[in-house]
């Protein structure tokens, strides 16, 4: 009895340990072969320039359009998102805390906002973008990044917050603070490394996308100077040169790919220093 | 302060006939106040005066409703929508259940300390100058001026002067708790809600906060909740002690420690030694 106890035991651990290991490993393999594939054109050209010829045909130049434009419509659209999602994670939490069944609902409706796949955020930005008479812009972009990951700030913000204590809220209040006050005041500072660790996930959700910005920020070789101009992503440009018969394309997509592999890796390594470091003052 | 205690509990003949209420003036007075939650009377039928710049001692078992009590006070009964308040509370000349009153001005006339500290999450100089901001205090001397005398007053100047600016997290229980009622301090309210503050600390914080209780209890009415019952015979001026959200028996310390008149008190204090 106890023979079997031990051998399930064991075998248990070794599964565990097995899976946990391989998706690091997965990882590490992703990492490899578009760092591989990507190499011989991961050239300082790459980072400065923009496509010659045409991004489909033409060899030469980089994808700084598509750095550019990806930087542009996920930082505008991360903006959106915090100016919406703040508000709404500390309502939740400070305004609603007296009405628990609102509070559960409307959980319950982020989470399936947050769940919706991305090409349907597309298709949504992209009919709204016509009704609203506007082309496939940067500007439609940002709109339609800042819908699809605002239920991200939002929800991973409230998380946090409501891990805060209830005694916290009522000694706030108790010294005679509004709620507002509360809310904007306190613990927005208390579930302040939450915050940065929910715009950095929704801003690497943002720049990682390629559906919600096939129809509505377009493509180009420019760079956009101006909202009501089209702009390259990223995720398309892997998408885009992917597919192209010429070779020096095909390699501008591994590079698109590596680059937007390393911007991910920054972020969330900066996610993590950035939340130890303003963890400091926060009650425990 | 023994003097002061004797003459209001010596009822003189002269005023025990004219003046008998008006020597002791309430600072807080609850009338038929009900507390229901979804099939729970939390608090039944409450009358009770608080004498004003005393000390009334809340006592009873876990879940007679003390923590409740407390929180009618200054209405954070209103985080729970599940919780019916009915009845009159009146502080300061204002029924703050039916008040127009907001209530957030109406808590700034009291402070609260909890059984365990919540500082707030920012500097030890922040956390007492939060408070006094709330209250529109602007001049920056006049902060600075204040949160040293409040930080003296409860004998935390001397450990924190030197890191005024670093986060208040970093004291120890003990500590925050002081902080915590040096913040409550400093905005000057006329009424403290004590919930059984020193029951997360160490026997020397205790007697520290008690000590500061008893040097500031003139000034100030203190509703404070205990299970100690040889800290409620230091500090009481006036006990209250409640069953299953009842009181059944209240008076001076004096009459109610050494001739309980229930046998439920007698039980309790038996347990409670
Ligand atoms: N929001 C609420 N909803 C439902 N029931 C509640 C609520 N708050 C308190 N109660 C109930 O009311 C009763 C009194 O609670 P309260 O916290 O006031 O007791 P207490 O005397 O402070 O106890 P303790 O000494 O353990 O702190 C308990 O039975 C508790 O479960
Ligand atoms: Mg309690």
């Amino acid at each position: 009895m106890k023979q079997a106890k031990l051998i399930e035991e064991k075998i248990f651990k070794s599964l565990s340990g097995i899976a946990t290991y391989s998706l690091i490993a997965i990882l590490a393999f992703i990492i490899v072969v578009i760092f591989v594939k990507g190499f011989n054109a991961l050239s300082f050209d790459m980072i400065t320039k923009t496509p010659k010829g045409g991004y489909y045909y033409g060899g030469e130049g980089g994808v700084l359009n598509a750095i550019i434009g990806s930087l542009y419509i996920a930082l505008g659209a991360t903006l959106i998102a915090v100016l919406i999602g703040v508000p709404a994670a500390l309502f939740i939490n400070v305004h609603l805390v007296r009405h628990k069944k609102t509070q559960t609902t409307v959980r319950y409706f982020l989470d399936a906002l947050w769940g919706i796949p991305s090409i349907v955020y597309g298709a949504f930005g992209f009919t709204l973008m016509l009704y609203l008479g506007m082309n496939a812009s940067l500007l439609a972009g940002i709109i339609t990044v800042a819908l699809l990951i605002a239920p991200i700030v939002v929800r991973t913000f409230d998380e946090v917050l409501s891990k805060i204590p209830i005694g916290m809220q009522e000694s706030v209040l108790a010294m005679g603070s509004t709620k507002t006050e509360t809310a904007f005041k306190i613990m927005l500072k208390q579930g302040f490394p939450g915050l940065i660790t929910a715009i950095l996930l929704a801003f690497g959700r943002g720049i990682g996308d390629a559906a919600s910005v096939l129809f509505t920020a377009g493509y180009t070789d420019l760079i956009p100077v101006n909202l009501d101009e089209p702009a390259a992503t990223l995720p398309l440009a892997i998408f885009f040169q992917l597919s192209s018969p010429i070779p020096e394309v095909r390699e501008r997509a591994y590079a698109a790919a590596a680059i937007l592999t390393i911007i991910i890796l920054i972020i969330s390594l900066s996610a993590r220093a950035l939340s130890r470091r303003y963890s400091k003052t926060i009650i425990k | 302060m023994e003097l002061v205690q004797a003459k209001v509990m010596t009822p003189s003949p002269l005023k025990a006939t004219r003046h008998e209420k008006a020597s002791v003036p309430s600072a807080i007075s609850i009338k038929n106040l009900d507390v229901h939650a979804p099939g729970h009377h939390i608090l039944k039928n409450i009358n009770l005066e608080i004498p004003k710049n005393k000390v009334t001692v809340l006592l009873g078992p876990s879940g007679c409703g003390k923590t409740t009590l407390l929180k009618s006070l200054n209405r954070l009964t209103d985080l729970y929508k599940e919780l019916n308040v009915t009845g009159t509370i009146n502080i300061d000349g204002d029924d703050i259940l039916n008040t127009r009153q907001n209530v957030a001005d109406l808590r700034q006339k009291m402070g609260l300390l909890s059984q365990r500290p919540y500082p707030l999450p920012m500097s030890i100089y922040k956390n007492v100058a939060y408070g006094l901001r709330l209250k529109g205090i602007k001049d920056k001397k006049l902060i600075a001026h204040n949160i040293e005398k409040n930080l003296r007053e409860v004998g935390l100047w001397d450990e924190v002067k030197d890191r005024l600016n670093t986060p208040a997290n970093n004291l120890s229980i003990g500590q925050q708790q002081r902080l915590c009622l040096a913040r409550g301090l400093a905005v000057k309210p006329l009424i403290i809600l004590a919930d059984e503050p020193t029951s997360a600390l160490d026997p020397m914080s205790s007697s520290t906060i008690e000590k500061l209780f008893r040097e500031i209890k003139s000034h100030y009415t203190i509703v404070l909740v205990t299970h100690i019952l040889r800290q409620a015979k230091r500090l009481a001026d006036n006990v209250v002690f409640m069953y299953y959200g009842e009181i059944i028996e209240q008076g001076a310390p004096d009459d109610i420690f050494k001739n309980p008149k229930t046998e439920k008190l007698r039980q309790y204090m038996l347990e409670g030694n």
